[in-house]
């Protein structure tokens, strides 16, 4: 450790500003804040600070995110293993999928916090940790077919459009991992969509008879609802289904560990499962097809949305930030999720959509929150100075 | 021609480029920039409907009463419009089915109208004309940049040729969806214009 110390504080004057490598300055800021506490004190203003910096923020999220990315990795060994017949242990289940979603998580890392590196070096800016997470989240919200060009691209495509654009980490509008997901969604639609893409090379191999690849989300829109795996199933995550989405017990303890520290919103979660809780009962009282009469319970389970609403709802700089403003976005999350699966049958999952809308909308609901709040707290100064 | 008028023939072209500086008329560069071929077609036009309408307004810019000029205009307008239409459904029939109603919408087109007010009622017919043309170009370029992106793209052909060779697709490339939709159209705008202010400090508003 004093070694490592050593070493950059001796290579530290290059990088200033007048040494030989100052261009690189962030690059090194970024290196040196990544392996040490950084030691900055404020000049001016406020000298009061959270010690749970950016940094510390992104590796809960991160931790949050592991038992997903665990059990997603299990999951693609498990469903390879009944596609194809083949009988395998736990470990050997998990190696083999772990070993087609690293690829997935180092093209996404890799472009990424390449672009970031970047565009701070052009603006002189710091590196910011935004991606750390981000870059965890584009592999888990991908079928594992992907092909790697394809992340890539996204990941490029989402990075500069959707986060550099409107000015770094913490200035953009919608959720990037979500925008890689859209891009790709709409940009080549057989890769992303269908009954072959969620398990691992299902297309142009035939599985055992019986096995289809389709997930439950998939057999729902196509209203066979008998079809649908058992409620037990898709809560645990034996399902078909993007990387790290299946599995609601796993996204569970992730949720735990982001209330429990206080970095995801326990209200907006909440105010999700309402939404779709209330939608989808409005769906049973008027049952006008198979997939309007399953249990609206069921959508918790099914598809991203235990995921979304955990990890992407959730994400601080698109959500609403008024306390209020929260119930009001998650709620709505909830209701278009319902929506968007039950009555459009060219879209199966809603969740991204419907978190994406909401992305756009939060800052109108939180302008009305505030404008409300005013407006009460006029009327009662008004009351009491007539009185 | 003069320097004077060389310039307003230049100047749409870069710094007053109607699209991408003064943003107007993005609705049909959005709609029927998914091919080429119909993006010249609607730049060729646009450039004829520019032009004429220019001219015939300058001409009689000093007999129209100012407070029906909007309608005058959007006569001579339309009646370019439908002179435009009547040769496209003559000689490139299959172009204005693909065009369909945006050529009649030329119509409403915010550049040409923009031209009208801005400068043929107070120029002369040559300059009037000149400045159509210019405007028309500014408009056309940037839509034929917009469709050679989406078609090259989006299909992997240009005016309709393959241009993407077949190994590519065996090796796994597939044409991108996205470029089909008029989002990505708006994107790369967007881009066109990101480019043309980096290089072009003039353009950035002062704060």
């Amino acid at each position: 450790m004093k070694s490592l110390r050593n070493f950059l504080d001796k290579k530290k004057p290059l990088f200033l500003p007048g040494g030989k490598l100052s261009k690189f300055g962030s690059t090194f800021g970024a290196f040196e804040t990544f392996l040490f506490t950084p030691n900055h004190t404020s000049k001016t203003g406020s000298h009061i600070h959270d010690t749970i910096d950016l940094k510390r923020t992104m590796t809960v999220v991160i931790i949050a995110l592991l038992p997903t990315l665990l059990f997603g990795s299990w999951n693609i060994g498990y469903q390879n293993g009944l596609a194809f017949g083949v009988e395998r242990s736990i470990i050997e289940n998990f190696i083999f999928g772990f070993l087609k979603v690293l690829p997935i998580m180092i093209v996404s890392y890799g472009v990424g916090l390449g672009i970031e590196f970047i565009v701070a070096q052009i603006r002189g800016h710091e590196v910011n940790e935004g991606f750390l997470v981000t870059g965890i989240l584009i592999p888990l919200i991908l079928p594992v077919n992907i092909p790697l060009w394809m992340v890539a691209l996204a990941t490029a495509f989402a990075v500069i459009f959707g986060k550099e654009i409107f000015g770094g980490t913490g200035y953009n509008v919608m959720n990037v991992a979500l925008i890689a997901r859209a891009f790709l969604f709409f940009a080549y639609p057989s890769e992303m969509s269908g009954d072959l893409v969620w398990v691992y090379d299902l297309a142009g191999n035939t599985p055992v008879d019986g096995f289809s690849g389709a997930t439950p989300l998939a057999y729902a829109a196509q209203n066979a609802s008998s079809e649908i795996a058992s409620f037990k199933d898709m809560f645990l995550g034996l399902i078909p289904g993007s990387i790290g989405e299946t599995s609601t017990l796993a996204v569970l303890i992730g949720a735990a560990v982001l209330i429990f520290t206080g970095i995801g919103s326990w209200k907006i979660m909440l105010a999700t499962v309402l939404g779709t809780l209330f939608m989808g009962g409005i769906c049973n009282l008027f049952p006008a097809n198979e997939y309007m009469s399953i249990p609206a319970y069921t959508h918790l389970v099914m598809g991203g949305f235990a995921f979304g609403a955990v990890f992407m709802a959730t994400d601080p700089v698109t959500a609403s930030s008024t306390e209020k403003g929260k119930w009001i976005y998650g709620f709505m999350i909830g209701i278009l999720v319902v929506l968007i699966r039950v009555f459009n049958p060219a879209y199966p999952e809603g969740m991204m959509l419907a978190i994406l809308l909401m992305n756009v909308w939060a800052p109108l609901i939180d302008y009305f929150v505030i404008e409300g709040h005013v407006k009460r707290r006029l009327k009662r100064a008004k009351i009491k100075a007539n009185a | 021609m003069s320097g004077k008028n060389f310039k307003m023939l230049s100047n749409p072209f870069n710094l007053q480029n109607p699209v991408t500086v003064q943003i107007l008329g993005i609705c049909s560069a959005l709609a029927v920039t998914v091919k080429l071929k119909p993006a010249i077609v609607m730049g060729l036009s646009v450039i004829v409907v520019t032009a004429f309408s220019n001219l015939v307004i300058s001409w009689m810019r000093n007999s129209i009463p100012p407070r029906i000029r909007i309608i005058v205009q959007l006569v001579v307008v339309a009646t370019m419009v439908i002179l435009v239409d009547q040769v496209l459904r003559a000689f490139v029939y299959d172009v204005s089915k693909q065009l369909s109603v945006y050529v009649g919408l030329i119509i409403t087109n915010c550049i040409i109208m923009g031209r009208l007010e801005a400068f043929a009622m107070g120029n002369k017919p040559w300059p009037s004309f000149i400045d159509g043309i210019g405007n028309g170009i500014g408009y056309a370029v940037i839509l034929i940049v917009v469709a050679t992106v989406r078609e090259l793209f989006g299909s992997g052909t240009l005016l309709g040729f393959k241009i993407v060779p077949q190994a590519f697709f065996d090796a796994g490339y597939v044409n991108n969806g996205m470029m089909i939709m008029p989002t990505m159209a708006l994107i790369l705008v967007g881009v066109i214009i990101w480019i043309q202010r980096s290089y072009f400090k003039q353009l950035n508003e002062k704060e």
